[in-house]
């Protein structure tokens, strides 16, 4: 039997992160990442190294031998420093280490089952432990999706059962009329959840996000009151302002902390046409780290869009509202709209660090990216032509099998009940 | 009293596979039949195969089963479907001559050495307590035997309607077993309801042939039994004509005498095999559906129109089929007809077909909710060996999902149960790739010589074939080709430094064995079909691969045994309606536990750590 690790504690930022590894290669592990076994049940302090001996962390480590453990295979449990950059570098370690592999979804438990590990009082409590690991965790996801993933999933399940049942159809029922060339459509399904799959595993960026912070950049016009903003928003001068336009030529970053989410304010350059060597660098950094940004802030004297830059989501403001009056007004010198501005900012970044929910779940980006690749295979299947139909559809099974945990079981049923819905078969 | 080790009840496709099976065990087979004429009769339409089908055949052939053998000495028109696809989901077909098929198999049956041919009617089954042990028939004999296989297809109940005219009988021209059927109700075993039914039977004279199309025979015939070559009879076309706005209009005018449509009906058709009233109802913008003319023999003039099964009067049958063009004149020798009929949930059977509760009793076929020759015929394979078994007191013979579409089939039906007839697709075959008809004996026929159940010949065909296999396949793993060894065979590949083995390379789609032969002249040395085999092999090796681990957890989950009297109210935590769902499946394994609707991993982990608890109980 492969030996499984896996993350047992919540992903995200914590002080400790548990990861376990079951099995026997257990002290083969030991000895690649933290040197010979520490004595049984004892906590021993190991550097963990990477595979060119670079030092990740500094772990506890604690060794349980087999039949003395909780699933009664030979156990490592590493408690590392909970934080994200650890707990990725040391399961990637982990994933590279022949006969080592990803545990599944309750697998652990369920091999402490196989070992007869499990004590009868504990079979109640288990029960809770293993709902929460299935159905009441699938349903903490789902919650945890905005409604907006929920009915992505379901666009997903839609496209994949419709595109399984083309090309069951054409498979199954080869000798009846069926439409000649169904892989037009099938090309286009996947095409679809292939990029849709990929904006969700780029969500897993939202995680990095509220690990690294968000940044918000300020963007306008030279002088319309940018770096007095931000002097207002860090409550200190952090940007050099001055009446002078064109002041700021590089981007000057303030870190804050908005109701809990690290968030870096960036000071750009005012945007403008312009001759000076210096300033047009500025003016293209700004732009850059601008378009970058997770949100930008726009403060324009005179309602410029910036169509450029602006992207869903940004925020648009009237500067020097102590010059001027208006709804959406601002004004760093006065403070005039500037709460109104950090509880807009607090709640964007907090609805879109929740829009992280699925992402976060280590389980459903390694099924998501799983997916993936199993779906770009089955294009490429599908551009070589009819004999690799049924590579393509073994890979698109195998996708669905894969987000099983996210769009519920597709069986045989399922597709033959599209397929008897959409064509008029039996000859 | 006559004594045999196991009784087969009817000789259609079950029956007759069943009994043979038995006979190659080694054991006593008696089967009985209302007349042995009727052995191996094709009531529904003259072919064999197709896809998930075929499969089934080459898999029964592959335990030296009798139906390929058969299918391919009475084929007048082979036809390998999906022949452009990738070899998995390859089907062997052929129309089969009916008169050829039939008196093949009573030939087949009636040279079998250990089985005995009884003609007479089963009026019930002698029971000792809760075990079968033998039949009684019509005229008073008695029949003792240590296992009962029950094969009798639509007869239960069955149910004849043309238009608003039904009368009781199984196929056309028999009478109902009404008689044992009481005897099986005596058995509280959970029954449903099916419809299947069949098209008119035209005089192939009448039918203007020259206005048709036609469907040629393959050019290269593929048999379905591995060691067949060629055909042995003539070779036939089939016409291909087609419905129109006129034939519709016909039958959604006359819709209300239809039996399905004019209520006569309850039982539930399969979606895959539609009436041509359920077409036009269902498809209402299709302007027309393809009809095929198969001739059912090479000696008589029958013709079979495959796409127009009906349940319509008479009258209106023939003035529908007289719309299509080419039928203008065609003379109806037999009207198409619906059959209802009971069947037994197939959730009350083991994975040996054997009835819970019952001792020595085993069902295949129709009677289980399946349509199909080659679906009861798989079951009758399964019943037989089992029963041969059970009569000499060993151990059952399990087939896994992970092996064969015969286990695909027996698991959907003892764990799932069905809702329509259950014919198989490839597509109900998780693991398609490995399960290849190309590779049936290779999955098989081991198995079958362990069991005791291939004859000499095969086994001898086998272990040379395999030989053969192994041999290519040495070679092709010792022949090492390097990037720029590809780069002079014209393949366009990374100079990536890979050195690959002829097994490797021959996974590429364009490249075949004899592109190879250039690096290792001793390739070129392998016999076509030997190259073929390999090709295939490896075209699925890397998936085979990546499915071994989905293989393996399917195994340990199968390994898992459920007593079948397992007490499922003793779990707290499962939910009403998993438990009621276990209850009604009775499943015989965790594999099979998992496949239940609605199942999620938590209530099997809670089924399981009741099952240790009680086998530790047990042990203790």
């Amino acid at each position: 039997m492969e030996t499984i690790f896996a993350l047992s504690t919540a992903p995200g930022k914590a002080a400790v992160a548990v990861i376990r590894v079951s099995g026997s290669e257990v002290p083969e592990v030991c000895r690649v990442m933290c040197g010979d076994l520490p004595a049984p049940r004892q906590v021993a302090l190991r550097a963990l190294r990477g595979r060119s001996g670079d030092r990740i962390d500094e772990a506890l480590v604690l060794f349980f031998p087999e039949k003395a453990s909780f699933t009664g295979e030979a156990v490592l449990e590493l408690q590392t420093h909970g934080s994200p950059a650890v707990i990725a570098a040391v399961l990637g370690e982990l994933s590279r280490i022949p006969g080592l592999r990803q545990a599944e979804p309750g697998e652990f438990t369920r091999r402490a089952l196989d070992h007869g590990r499990l004590d009868l009082t504990r079979v109640e409590a288990l029960s809770d432990l293993l709902a929460a690991e299935t159905e009441a965790q699938r349903r903490q996801a789902m919650r945890g999706f905005s409604g907006e993933l929920a009915r992505e999933c379901a666009i997903w399940r839609e496209a994949l059962l419709r595109a399984l049942a083309l090309l069951e159809v054409t498979i199954d029922f080869a000798d009846e009329e069926i439409p000649v060339d169904v892989t037009p459509e099938v090309r286009a399904l996947l095409a679809d959840v292939i990029q849709r799959l990929e904006r969700q595993v780029r969500g897993v960026g939202i995680a990095e996000r509220v690990r690294t912070g968000f940044e918000v950049a300020i963007v306008g016009p030279p002088n319309v009151g940018k770096s007095t903003l931000l002097n207002r928003l860090a409550g200190r001068n952090a940007a050099i302002t001055s009446e002078h336009a064109g002041t700021t030529r590089d981007v000057i970053e303030v870190r804050m902390d908005l109701d809990g989410l690290p968030v870096t304010i960036l000071d750009t350059a005012g945007l403008r046409e312009t001759r000076d060597a210096v300033e047009k660098i500025g003016i293209a950094r700004a732009r850059d780290r601008a378009k970058a940004a997770d949100l930008r802030v726009f403060l324009s004297e005179k309602g410029e869009r910036f169509a450029d830059l602006a992207q869903v989501g940004d925020i648009h403001l009237v500067a020097k509202a102590d010059l001027q009056d208006g709804a959406d007004g601002i004004s760093g010198l006065t403070g005039k709209g500037i709460d109104a501005l950090v509880a807009r900012l607090t709640d964007i970044l907090q609805e879109r660090a929740s829009g992280a929910g699925l992402a976060t779940h280590a389980r459903h980006e390694f099924a998501m990216r799983k997916a993936l690749m199993s779906l770009k295979e089955a294009h490429e299947h599908l551009d070589l032509g009819e004999s690799l139909t049924d590579l393509a559809a073994a890979e698109v099974h195998s996708a669905v099998r894969s987000l099983d945990s996210l769009v519920g079981r597709i069986d045989v049923e399922a597709v033959l009940g599209e397929i008897f819905s959409s064509f008029c078969l039996g000859k | 009293m006559k004594q045999f080790d196991v009784v087969v009840i009817g000789g259609g496709h079950a029956g007759a596979e069943a009994a043979h099976a038995v006979a190659r065990m080694g054991a006593q087979a008696a089967l009985v039949t209302l007349s042995a004429a009727a052995i191996g009769v094709m009531s529904c339409n003259p072919a064999i195969g197709g896809l998930g089908k075929g499969h089934l055949v080459r898999e029964i052939d592959a335990l030296d089963g009798v139906m390929g053998r058969v299918a391919d000495r009475s084929g007048i028109q082979f036809r390998l479907l999906n022949r452009r696809k990738g070899p998995a989901v390859q089907g062997p077909r052929a129309q089969a001559d009916r008169k050829i098929y039939r008196e093949t198999m009573q030939a087949v049956l009636a040279a079998t050495p250990g089985l005995t041919i009884i003609e007479g009617e089963v009026t019930d089954l002698r029971m000792k307590g809760h075990a079968a042990c033998g039949v009684i028939l019509a005229d008073g004999t008695e029949i003792a035997a240590r296992a009962v296989i029950l094969t009798t297809g639509t007869f239960l109940r069955g149910v004849i309607h043309i238009g608003d005219v039904s009368r009781p009988g199984g196929r056309m021209g028999d009478p109902a077993s009404i008689r044992l059927a009481k005897r099986i109700d005596s058995f509280g075993l959970p029954l449903g309801r099916l419809k299947t039914g069949t098209p008119p039977r035209l005089d192939g004279r009448s039918i203007d042939w020259a206005r048709l199309d036609r469907q040629q025979p393959d050019d290269d015939p593929v048999m379905f039994s591995f060691l067949s070559r060629r055909p042995s009879v003539r070779q036939v076309s089939c016409g291909i004509t087609h419905t129109n706005e006129h034939t519709h209009e016909i039958i959604r005018e006359n819709l209300s005498r239809s039996a399905m449509y004019g209520g006569h009906i309850e039982g539930i058709g399969p979606r895959y095999c539609p009436s041509i009233e359920d077409k036009i109802v269902r498809f209402p913008d299709k302007a027309s559906h393809q009809i095929f003319l198969e001739p059912e023999s090479l000696s008589d003039s029958v013709i079979y129109p495959n796409g127009i099964s009906t349940s319509l009067p008479q009258d209106v049958q023939e003035a529908y089929v007289r719309s299509i063009v080419g039928l203008e004149r065609a003379i109806i020798l037999q009207p198409g007809y619906a059959i209802e009929y009971d069947y037994v949930d197939p959730r009350a059977l083991d994975s040996g077909l054997a009835v819970s509760g019952i001792r020595g009793l085993y069902l295949a076929g129709q009677i289980n909710g399946t349509t199909g020759y080659e679906e009861a015929a798989a079951q009758g394979v399964v019943a037989g060996l089992n029963a041969a078994r059970f009569a000499t007191d060993s151990a059952p013979v399990r087939f896994s999902r992970t092996d064969s579409y015969i286990g695909v089939m027996i698991d959907d039906l003892t764990a799932r149960g069905v809702s329509e007839p259950y014919r198989m697709f490839t597509s109900r075959a998780e693991f398609r790739l490995t399960l290849r008809a190309d590779n049936a004996d290779q999955r098989l026929t081991p198995l079958g010589i362990s069991l005791g159940c291939v004859g000499e010949d095969r086994q001898r065909a086998f272990d040379d074939k395999m030989e053969r296999l192994n041999a290519g396949r040495d070679l092709l793993e010792q022949t090492i080709i390097t990037p720029s060894g590809l780069a002079r065979m014209g393949m366009p590949i990374n100079q990536d430094g890979v050195r690959r083995s002829g097994m490797q390379v021959l996974s590429f789609p364009s490249v075949e064995v004899g592109d190879l032969a250039s690096i290792n002249s001793a390739l070129a040395e392998l016999d076509p079909e030997t190259a073929a085999q390999l090709k295939r092999d490896a075209t699925y090796a890397n998936y085979i691969d990546r499915q071994a681990r989905e293989v393996e957890m399917l195994r340990r989950d199968e390994a898992v045994t459920i007593p079948r009297d397992f007490d499922y109210r003793c779990i707290e935590g499962l939910s009403n309606e998993i438990r009621d769902k276990l209850v009604a499946s009775r499943p015989d394994t965790l594999a099979q536990a998992s496949r239940i609707e609605g199942m999620t991993p938590a209530a099997l982990s809670l089924v399981l750590i009741r099952l240790r608890r009680s086998l530790r109980a047990r042990s203790a």
